[in-house]
């Protein structure tokens, strides 16, 4: 036991006084959290308090088009501006990109016309299947009015894609008006009044959004509760670059000769390193999520909310410990330091991709989705993101923790194998 | 012939040979040095020296053959032999972040010595070394002389009976190299054997007591190093050396 400890203390020592490891490890994912927390709110503010900028060139003189501008300003999702009515294509970009807007719609000429005209022609139909006469139409109806949309590349496809479908619902609310109003005029003759209009295409049916999580708990999550369990899980991984050189440093250095010749055996010295480092990671996870809770508020982001603590510091163990048998087994195959960091930080990386922390994994496709279970990354982030976003107990974290208990097993016996096959046990 | 008990090494009808470098091959080697000796291994480079260290403490298994130590076999897998002896390689091998109280704590502890006796052993090694002064201060710092007596600190900490030593006065000024040959008379005065390798062939003629020289991984003369000068007709150890193992380069 005083071989362990004197170990541990010779390792705690060495770590210390690694000025560069140290903030490899701490530093660098602290500001990593911080600034990709920060991105990501900004783009959930862009859409929820931002509103969009979205510069609009209506060549149209009609009621419709009007309607339309109203309606996506009701939306709530875009801050509306105007360009003049005369500019083209390659005018309005410019002035798309004076004015910083992401989007531009530019509303054909002839947009009322042809709403009044569809909306006739349908309430023609619908007069003529009430068994009523309707007006006769003489203008053949076109195709879909055509509005053109805008955008900025930088627009990820999401993005656009729910841009589309609010640009649509405003169409269709100003389609739907004047289908109303032209059949209310046919059977009525006379105006639709504004009570009714306002009765049967404002008072929609609302959409309750409802979180579905584990303790029944009602919290919406947000970019805090998404990224800091994430980003502490790669800085936990990340300690690959100072344990892995470390473990390098030691085989390839005079020291090890030492080593050997005492009567101890190596796996003592191994055993440190897990301890001492699997402190580290403990520690990376403490200080990343005290930043959620406390500092983030402070910089305008919202605060980390933390889960059944009993659960979140299984789970951080579990993590950190499967972070450290990896870092240790890259160390032991590695012949140089270089070798250890190169292979380690484009592994981590690639780890991080496939796991699910770059990408979701339920928008990945089938190999790839398949491959991703074999990440540990993986299932440390399913057993984080049940505990931080679903507010799961142990209990729920269970399977996830048996699956990452495995792998470090399986990759503590790859180390075991490694070592014999290098003499170094 | 010497007798088993009173052995410190014996190297009996060993075989060696590297996979991937079957010119350093030993066949049928044997090699007696009793307890308490001061014995001086010589050779040029490539003669197999380190190797046989190597093969002496347990870092390379013999193919075949036995060698014990004390009389135990070297190279068990219980490393019950280990704490036997002390090996001072020639690179510097220990932490140089910490200092040298924290590697001869470390290393003490991996020689099996409890926390008292490593205590113990620090102060009383940092003050025979000179080394009392900067106890505190990181190794990385050390002139090469200093770190050479902290290589030597750690070798011996676990005071073992058996001391193996290669090169440990390389690139030490005159006042270092006089201070550590005379702290390993004193520790072979105190009963501990010494085993040593080095190209400084006038510092092991002060040195040894009993030589074995070398070549092509086989002894080609060995016995009391005046004895063996008479024997010769050779002024020093330095002439036998080049009579015996020709003046062409080897590496």
């Amino acid at each position: 036991m005083f071989k362990l400890w004197a170990t541990i203390k010779k390792d705690v020592r060495i770590l210390l006084r690694d000025r560069v490891g140290i903030s490899l490890m701490f530093i660098m994912p602290v500001i990593l959290v911080v600034i990709v927390t920060n991105v990501q709110n900004s783009t959930f503010q862009l859409m929820d308090k931002n509103r969009l900028p979205i510069l609009i060139c209506n060549k149209d003189a009609g009621q419709s088009s009007q309607q339309l501008i109203t309606s996506l300003d009701k939306i709530g999702m875009f801050k509306v501006s105007q360009t003049p009515k005369d500019r083209n294509d390659r005018q309005f970009a410019d002035d798309m990109e004076k004015a910083d807007a992401m989007l531009g719609i530019v509303i054909p000429g002839n947009f009322s016309d042809r709403v009044n005209t569809k909306a006739k022609s349908a309430a023609n139909k619908a007069l003529t299947s009430f068994g009523l006469q309707g007006d006769s139409l003489k203008k053949r109806v076109g195709g879909a009015d055509q509005l053109t949309l805008f955008y900025n590349p930088v627009l990820q496809e999401s993005m656009r894609l729910s841009i589309k479908g609010a640009l649509q619902s405003a169409l269709q609310m100003v389609e739907s008006r004047q289908t109303l109003k032209t059949l209310y005029f046919s059977i009525n003759e006379k105006s639709l009044p504004d009570s009714l209009e306002n009765e049967m295409l404002n008072n929609r049916t609302t959409i309750n959004e409802v979180p579905v999580s584990k303790d029944g708990t009602r919290k919406v999550p947000n970019a805090t509760q998404h990224n800091v369990p994430a980003w502490t899980i790669f800085a936990m991984f990340f300690v690959i670059m100072s344990l892995g050189s470390s473990v390098v440093k030691e085989k390839v250095s005079g020291s090890f000769i030492r080593l050997k010749t005492l009567p101890t055996n190596y796996l003592v010295g191994l055993f440190s390193k897990q301890i001492t480092y699997m402190g580290v990671t403990i520690l990376q996870a403490a200080v990343i999520f005290s930043m959620g809770i406390w500092l983030f508020p402070l910089i305008g982001l919202p605060s980390l909310n933390i889960p059944d603590i009993t659960a979140l510091v299984v789970a951080t163990l579990f993590c950190g410990w499967c972070a450290v048998s990896y870092a240790i087994c890259v160390g032991v195959f590695a012949d140089t330091q270089e070798q250890a960091n190169g292979f380690g930080a484009i592994s981590i990386v690639i780890l991080c991709c496939i796991g699910g922390l770059m990408i979701p994994t339920f928008a990945m496709q089938g190999f790839v989705k398949m491959i991703a279970n074999l990440s540990p990354l993986h299932w440390c982030l399913e057993a984080y993101y049940t505990l931080f976003l679903e507010g799961g107990k142990l209990k729920d974290i269970l399977p996830n923790l048996g699956l990452i208990f495995g792998i470090t097993l399986v990759i503590q016996f790859i180390t075991w194998l490694g070592l014999k096959r290098k003499n170094l046990i | 012939m010497a007798l088993k008990d009173n052995l410190a090494i014996d190297v009996t009808d060993m075989g060696f040979s590297y996979p991937d470098n079957p010119e350093v091959s030993f066949s049928n080697f044997n090699l007696k040095i009793e307890k308490g000796e001061r014995f001086g291994l010589f050779g040029p480079n490539g003669a197999g020296k380190t190797t046989l260290m190597n093969l002496m403490t347990g870092l390379l298994q013999v193919d075949h053959g036995r060698i014990t130590l004390l009389g135990h076999d070297v190279g068990n897998q219980d490393k019950s032999v280990n704490k036997l002896f002390g090996f001072v390689p020639q690179d510097f091998s220990f932490y140089q972040e910490l200092t040298p109280a924290e590697n001869l704590e470390f290393f003490g502890a991996w020689s099996g010595l409890g926390p008292k006796k490593i205590k113990k052993r620090t102060k009383e090694l940092l003050n025979i070394l000179g080394l009392e002064d900067v106890r505190n201060k990181q190794v990385l710092k050390f002139s090469g002389g200093m770190k050479r007596r902290v290589n030597l600190a750690i070798g011996v900490i676990h005071s073992p009976a058996v001391l193996f030593l290669d090169e440990p006065t390389v690139g030490v000024d005159v006042q270092t190299r006089h201070a550590i040959i005379d702290y390993l008379r004193e520790l072979n005065s105190r009963g501990t054997t010494l085993i040593y390798t080095s190209h400084q062939l006038t510092e092991a003629e002060d040195l040894c007591e009993q030589v074995a020289l070398m070549d092509n991984a086989k002894i080609i003369t060995l016995g009391n190093i005046h004895t063996l000068l008479n024997k010769h007709n050779n002024g020093s150890l330095e002439d036998l050396f080049i009579n015996l193992t020709g003046k062409e380069y080897r590496d």
